[in-house]
């Protein structure tokens, strides 16, 4: 293999990985500020266990997110050489940006935000929680707006080959960035909420008829059975966009090979790039046409408009479909578990399996919809700007290969052992008793903010 | 904003920023990565206390790094990839060090305790990882990314100099943050990590000065002769008064506990800054100046704003968790 496909293969599997953990602790920082806000109101305890819950898991998500992170900002370097030779100068500061106004921030209040609440007054403890959240959405907001820069890059000229920077604010709030910034926060929304409703239900699966689960599972499901139908208007609206910039994407999510008017929704195909067809088709007449141009026989570019300049088409096609068929599934699952809620019945032991056996599905929800934008952005790196091809690095093949393979062998192990140690805390989390109300009143009197907290059990 | 900055100005604040970040990278992270290496695989109960000492902060601390790199990134892109082109395999291992001692952190305190150990030990030797790593990257840098035999030696020897350095600012922090028994074993290590690093420093100053002729040139020659042959002399002086130190501190009732760090600390401050003027203008020595790897102006005054505004407030919050979590450190309960 050359160092174009091993770059390529390996910097997938780094920001495949990093991504789920971001993915988790974007929403999952505002849920916990939720939580101790709760707790500040009400008092009750239940709050506070939860928060003291969901910290961890938040914790060991932001390590995972960190660590994998550090490796991405060398790899601009190492793999991808050209890529700063030629936008860097668009790149840089948006990268600078994101470390000195999120990472700083929220990796200094986190050390506050789990290990200072005997050390700080309360405010300061709940003003950690809400930083640390605002940390994390700041880093998201710049890394989408580079993201999105590369997708439909605006505000710049090149000179000599290399693009400089002619206008900050065009550059930021480029023609995708604020479809691609919400659409992703929703993403992180629910993959947060269905994590924890599925390990709340997880949980009660195991035995744990305490409080806390129930209503960690109920505020998450509630969560996701708003978020679901935003979601997909936020997709929609940003699918229209991506026709506007990106015409030949949505051609390969659609697999539509000619311009056709009125065309079909395609339910199932396999797209043949040699050929330039589909086998197997399952359509649903002028489908795609209503969708994307809000008219039966409204006109959509195909592929071979795009010669050569188009991405492969079979995985974004079927990425396409595995994000909207797990959003479909999100809707189904968190409305029905809706239902059970507001008529204040128990969920039925299959519904809470069909949760625990959601926990991970916004990973690959958000995958998929990852895959799709990103490899739906090829052959270019930047579009039209900067080819993937040219910005790769020359560094021996057997290099790469290696670091390649250690990188795998790695994720895959923390991959495994991250999902193993949230199911364990979940099991554990079980034989924990419950506060009882006298209890609960002791720990009131003494809720002092340097005592140590009565919680602690 | 900034119109009026030069471009020669912007890549000395630029220099200066990313000198910054390396020197509070290397003795934040340094003091948690020694303090790794330093992890008895033995005795649990000064595992947990160790590790409890550094766990409000090393997320913190790490992220240094990712602002050194990401500075030498954006304002010496060709720099930045002709480093780490050239140190692909060590950065590699580094970062799969750091990989493995950041999760190891998160993952020994919810997993049950036969696996504790296990991560305990991914934690301890994820650290010698990094330290070995960074170490040697450092050796060839010096040089000015040399490959021959001559360049390999000297960076496996940084490569213990570095190690050793981290150590004995890990086992200076036990002291500051520790009690009991754990703080007489730091004291021990502090004592046995201090020989090390004088040989280190001796070694690596003599080594710097057969590298580079300019070098040579610059520490031979007076004003910068002086001061630069001052700072040896300053090290050994310090070093000097720490080993002393050592000695009548566990006695002292928790007096001084904070000088040994403190000495330490003023160690890598001379330590570094007589690098920073042994290669000044070379972004890499004798191979690129700072000029020549500086990227686009305008794009560097864009970030300057942000840098003014931002980087005195990291500092103030940095400063103010150091605050409150000073004093001895408890046991890491998630509370």
């Amino acid at each position: 293999m050359d160092a174009f496909l091993l770059s390529r293969l390996q910097f997938a599997l780094n920001i495949s990985f990093h991504i789920l953990f971001p993915t988790i602790t974007m929403a999952m920082g505002w849920f916990l500020f939720y939580f101790k806000l709760r707790s500040n109101i009400s008092g009750h305890p239940v709050w506070m266990r939860m928060y003291r819950f969901w910290v961890r898991v938040f914790a060991l998500s932001f390590a995972l997110g960190v660590v994998s992170g550090v490796t991405m900002s060398f790899q601009f370097g190492t793999n991808w050489p050209g890529f700063m030779e030629k936008v860097g100068n668009v790149a840089g500061p948006l990268l600078g940006y994101e470390v000195l106004t999120a990472f700083f921030l929220e990796a200094t209040f986190l050390g506050i935000m789990l290990f200072g609440i005997r050390r700080v007054p309360n405010w300061l403890h709940t003003a950690s929680t809400l930083i640390v959240a605002l940390g994390t959405t700041t880093s998201a907001f710049w890394i989408l707006a580079l993201n999105s820069w590369m997708q439909t890059p605006q505000g710049f000229e090149v000179i000599d080959g290399v693009v400089y920077a002619t206008n900050w604010k065009e550059i930021i709030f480029n023609p995708s960035f604020p479809y691609r910034f919400v659409h992703m926060m929703l993403a992180s929304g629910l993959t947060a909420s269905f994590l924890i409703a599925g390990l709340s239900a997880y949980r009660m699966l195991k035995g744990d008829d305490k409080l806390a689960p129930k209503l960690a599972l109920k505020t998450a499901t509630y969560t996701a059975a708003v978020l679901i139908p935003l979601q997909i208007f936020a997709g929609d609206m940003h699918g229209l966009n991506t026709l506007e910039h990106q015409p030949q994407k949505v051609a390969a999510m659609e697999g539509l090979w000619e311009t056709t008017e009125g065309a079909p929704l395609l339910l199932f195909a396999i797209p043949d790039e040699e050929s330039k067809e589909n086998h197997f088709e399952i359509p649903i007449p002028y489908g795609a046409s209503l969708i994307l141009t809000h008219e039966l026989k409204g006109e959509i570019k195909g592929l071979n408009e795009f010669e050569g300049e188009h991405p492969p088409v079979a995985p974004v096609f079927f990425g396409f479909r595995v994000m909207v068929g797990m959003g479909m599934l999100m809707l189904a699952v968190s409305w029905l578990g809706s239902l059970y809620l507001m008529s204040n019945k128990d969920f039925p032991i299959w519904l809470k399996r069909t949760f625990a056996g959601m926990a991970f599905s916004g990973w690959i929800a958000t995958l998929a919809g990852w895959y799709v934008t990103e490899i739906g952005r090829q052959p270019y790196l930047v579009s039209g700007v900067l080819r993937t091809a040219d910005a790769v690095t020359q560094l021996p093949p057997a290099n790469i290969a290696l670091s390649f393979t250690l990188y795998l062998v790695i994720y895959t192990v923390l991959l495994i052992a991250y999902m193993g140690t949230l199911m364990l805390m979940c099991r554990r989390a079980v034989e924990i008793e419950e506060i009882t109300t006298e209890e609960r009143e002791v720990a009131k009197a003494k809720m002092q903010p340097t005592a140590p907290d009565p919680s602690t059990v | 904003m900034f119109e009026n900055v030069s471009a020669e100005m912007l890549g000395n604040i630029y220099v200066g920023l990313l000198g910054l970040s390396v020197l509070l990278y290397a003795i934040l992270d340094g003091y948690d990565l020694g303090v790794g290496v330093l992890i008895p695989p033995r005795t649990e109960a000064f595992r947990d206390d160790m590790i409890a000492s550094i766990g409000p902060y090393w997320d913190a601390n790490e992220t240094w790094l990712v602002l050194a790199i990401g500075l030498l990134l954006i304002a010496f892109p060709e720099a930045h990839s002709e480093f780490l082109q050239t140190l692909y395999l060590p950065a590699t291992f580094m970062l799969l060090g750091l990989i493995l001692r950041g999760v190891a952190f998160d993952f020994r305190a919810k997993v049950v305790q036969v696996k504790k150990r296990k991560w305990d030990m991914v934690f301890k030797y994820g650290s010698l990882l990094t330290t070995l790593a960074q170490g040697y990257m450092l050796g060839i840098y010096v040089t000015g990314l040399r490959t021959d035999i001559w360049a390999q030696g000297f960076a496996l020897l940084a490569a213990f100099g570095v190690t050793a350095a981290y150590a004995f600012i890990g086992s200076c922090w036990l002291i500051l943050k520790g009690e009991g028994e754990l703080q007489q074993k730091a004291y021990y290590w502090a004592r046995r990590g201090l020989g090390i690093l004088a040989v280190g420093i001796i070694a690596v100053s003599i080594a710097n000065l057969t590298l580079h002729d300019d070098v040579r040139d610059l520490w031979l020659s007076a004003p910068w002769g002086y001061v630069l042959f001052a700072k040896p002399v300053a090290c050994f002086a310090l070093l000097a008064l720490c080993g002393v130190l050592l000695k009548k501190l566990p006695e002292a009732q928790g007096k001084g506990e904070w000088l040994p760090f403190f000495i330490a600390l003023l160690v890598f401050l001379l330590c570094f800054t007589a690098f920073g003027i042994s290669y000044y203008p070379f972004i890499i020595p004798g191979q690129m100046t700072v000029m020549d790897a500086l990227s686009d102006a305008s794009s560097l005054r864009f970030l300057l704003v942000g840098v003014v505004i931002v980087v005195p407030i990291i500092l103030a919050y940095t400063a103010m968790v150091y605050k409150i979590f000073s004093g001895k450190s408890e046991k890491l309960s998630y509370y």
